[in-house]
């Protein structure tokens, strides 16, 4: 047995050893398996497809190849963490793992280690304060965005009036679903709505009970914190009880087209949030014809243009104006991680970058700096049309209570920099 | 030739009843822990530590502590999982209530607490057996995962509902939290792991491991010849449970730092070690080593190979991974039912005649 643990490890450690070069590695901590697979493979084709659209097209960004190292987690953290040391001393620049419990777990790790990560509208919300999360970004919005988002776009539905009104949230339990109770609980105090919590456990498939809570309590909405299989489960359930679609908002990961699909014409009306907009975009036709012509397609290639897709496909445009930006500041093109994190720490979007990039609108325009590592944290809503099978964003860019989150933002992250012995600065 | 008995004298009787009665054994065992100790501790890097020996270490103590309840005393758990989080939130709990105290003291206290909360989970088992009990531990399993998911108290009213080990040393150097270096991480388990199987193999091959042995071959004729069924029961159970509990507290804080419990602590993770012992050995210590060994590595095996070597798709590989680890799981059920342990047992027999076989 010791034997069988030596060799493999003699082999491990002449596998990780081999692979150095000198690329911008991206490693991309997907997963195409699992109950949240549904989820994961588009927002991984996109992410991919975009760096590899940067390969075909510029040569990469600044003239270096992007390197890009897949891992599949499964969302899984135990798995989460075997990718992160495998990957980490090849070069990583950034990292991306979708979940926000391998975020948590990667958090004390990757700062240790120096290795920006970007949580892009997940992991954990006080990251925004960058002054004690240096090495962690979760621009351009969230969760706790998220949650003022869909209560302001509810206060304006209701002629900015919600006293007497019930609110419930249906949430994953795990760290991501319970992200936004606290700040719901601050707005359920400012503006008089009542607020009760409905838990769905791990994965999500069973929600009979609490659909019957729903149905017994007769909450006027719904918000919905949910990922993977549960979102299908829960529109289908909502549909089953015969919860008014428009009265049932998603947060943003629960808002793409196959969460919608199985419950068929019953899903029309459903709402969601969204931090992009999706959308015909000119950069969908070079992918086309540069990456997924040439054979170069990750996944099968069938997903481009979906919600997820989309979403993926600008969390790597974020990435590489990000390089390009650290390229600009240290004025080198073969990029550390440090200098990776000063470039998304300078970064700025603007309306006129993005419509350069062929993706026009796709985002809000903001910018990061030391002190706020969150950007604007707009989202917009959209609802689901089932007869077309497509999301219309049904209003524009909404701002969420900006005093309020980031009240709740420096108390959060004070109490994480007392407890961690963190000086807040700025590196 | 090299694996023989002859000309090994014992001339007392501690001599020939200790643990390795064969000399070749008893220096095999002595080199493979100098190895383990005084040269993997020179070689290993973050991700050897992190992907390998840290689980392979800490699924080895959670299987000997299921194997004593399982092998040894016949009682079936699927109860693990959710003993481990116990383990996990007492050490969690501890660590943060008493900053100042030595780590290594709340692991051990960690697995005392998880050794009560077992006995109490283990008392059905006097009257239930068999299938039955594995119910009664099942909902242990769950009503576990669900109270640390449900009482803000033991995750501190944190706002995610995770617990994240802050930072503890031991002679100075930290053995938990992201500035833990990968050689110190390893040594804390190992050691752990050293201790308990010599103590869990010294209880099996004492007056208490023959009792439990007794109680699971048939209760009843055990009863007879004087065994005390509750006494045997309910060690077995808080053994059992102080073994799972040091290996939960481990895994919270050496090995993942952050846990939620009911990703990191759920049926899956009662149903792996379930996998570990049934492939090591029931009944084995050796077993359990073999068991998690195999189960730990083997994915990152097979990921090396198809991932990093061959270049397949890595959704590809995660399936076939579920693929060969279920053929190989059936594979050694229906050849070896005994387990790696059994093979093991085996390959001695053989080497003892060898190269003479008959």
């Amino acid at each position: 047995m010791k034997m069988k643990t030596l060799t493999t490890l003699a082999l491990t450690s002449a596998l990780t050893a081999g692979m150095a070069a000198a690329d911008l590695v991206i490693p991309d901590l997907s997963y195409r398996t699992g109950p949240y697979a549904a989820g994961g493979t588009p927002f991984s084709d996109g992410y991919q497809d975009y760096f590899n659209l940067l390969n075909a097209r510029d040569g990469g960004i600044g003239g270096e190849e992007v390197r890009i190292v897949e891992c599949e987690t499964g969302y899984n953290t135990e798995k989460g963490v075997e990718c992160y040391e495998a990957t980490k001393n090849e070069g990583a620049l950034i990292y991306q793992p979708l979940s926000t419990g391998i975020t948590y777990q990667l958090i004390p790790k990757a700062t240790a280690d120096e290795i920006p990560i970007h949580t892009m509208g997940y992991g954990r919300t006080s990251a925004a304060n960058g002054e004690v999360f240096n090495w962690v970004f979760n621009y351009p919005a969230n969760y706790w965005d998220a949650a003022s988002v869909m209560v302001n776009y509810l206060l304006d539905e209701n002629d900015g009036d919600l006293e007497g009104k019930t609110i419930a949230l249906l949430f994953h339990n795990s760290a991501y679903g319970k992200e936004p109770i606290r700040t719901l609980e601050a707005l359920s105090e400012d503006h008089g709505f009542e607020f009760t919590q409905i838990a769905v456990d791990h994965p999500g498939q069973e929600q009979k009970s609490q659909w019957l809570q729903i149905r017994r309590e007769r909450p006027d909405y719904v918000l919905m914190w949910g990922w993977g299989v549960m979102n299908q489960v829960a529109i289908q359930e909502a549909a089953n009880i015969g919860f008014p679609m428009e009265n049932f908002i998603g947060n943003w990961w629960a808002g793409a087209e196959h969460d919608v699909t199985p419950a068929g014409p019953a899903a029309d009306g459903y709402l969601s949030l969204n931090m992009n907009r999706v959308g015909d975009l000119p950069v969908f036709g070079e992918i086309e014809s540069m990456v997924h012509e040439a054979g170069n397609a990750a996944g099968d290639g069938s997903n481009m243009g979906s919600v997820l897709y989309t979403r993926g496909m600008y969390a790597a445009m974020l990435a590489a104006e990000a390089i390009a930006k650290a390229q600009e500041i240290h004025s080198v093109s073969d990029i550390t991680p440090a200098m990776m994190r000063d470039g998304m720490e300078a970064l700025e979007i603007t309306d006129a970058r993005m419509n350069e990039l062929g993706m026009a609108q796709i985002g809000p325009e903001f910018s990061v700096s030391c002190e706020n590592h969150g950007g604007s944290g707009l989202g917009i809503v959209q609802q689901w049309n089932a007869s077309e099978g497509s999301w219309t964003a049904l209003t524009d860019y909404i701002a969420p209570e900006d005093a309020l989150i980031d009240s709740l933002i420096i108390e959060d992250s004070t109490a994480f920099a007392a407890e961690n012995n963190i000086t807040p600065g700025c590196l | 030739m090299l694996y023989r008995e002859a000309g090994d004298y014992k001339t007392s009787y501690p001599a020939d009843s200790q643990t390795f009665p064969i000399a070749f054994d008893r220096y095999r065992y002595w080199v493979v822990l100098a190895v383990a100790f005084l040269v993997i501790p020179f070689f290993v890097n973050d991700y050897i530590v992190n992907a390998l020996l840290l689980p392979f270490l800490i699924y080895s103590i959670a299987a000997i502590g299921l194997n004593i309840l399982t092998g040894y005393a016949g009682q079936v758990s699927l109860g693990t999982g959710g003993f481990m989080a116990v383990g996990a939130y007492a050490c969690y709990k501890l660590m943060t209530a008493f900053p100042d105290v030595n780590i290594l003291i709340h692991v051990v206290l960690a697995g005392g607490v998880t050794a009560a909360v077992g006995t109490a989970f283990g008392l059905p088992s006097l009257r239930i057996k068999g299938f039955y009990l594995a119910v009664a531990t099942l909902a242990a399993q769950f009503f576990l995962v669900w109270l640390f998911n449900k009482v803000a108290w033991f995750y501190n009213y944190s706002a995610s509902g995770q617990i994240s080990a802050p930072e503890r040393t031991v002679l100075g150097i930290a053995v938990t939290g992201p500035n833990t270096p990968a050689w110190a991480s390893y040594l804390v388990c190992l050691v752990f792991v050293t201790i308990c199987a010599l103590i869990a193999r010294n209880l099996t091959r004492g007056a208490m491991g023959r009792q439990w042995m007794a109680i699971r071959d048939m209760d009843i004729a055990a009863e007879i010849i004087g065994v005390n069924p509750l006494k045997a029961k309910l060690t077995a159970f808080a053994v059992s449970s102080f073994f799972v509990g040091v290996s939960g507290a481990l895994f919270f804080a050496v090995y993942l730092g952050a846990v939620e419990v009911g990703e990191a602590f759920g049926i899956n993770k009662s149903f792996l070690v379930l996998f570990m012992i049934i492939i090591g050995g029931l009944g084995s210590i050796f077993g359990a080593f073999a068991g998690a060994a195999f189960l730990v590595t083997l994915p990152v095996f097979l990921k090396l190979i198809g991932v990093d070597l061959l270049g397949w798709p890595t959704d590809l590989v995660a399936h076939l991974q579920l693929v060969v680890v279920g053929l190989l799981i059936m594979f050694f059920l229906v050849k070896e039912p005994h387990g790696l342990a059994h093979l093991w047992r085996l390959a001695k027999e053989k080497l003892r005649l060898w190269p003479f076989p008959h």
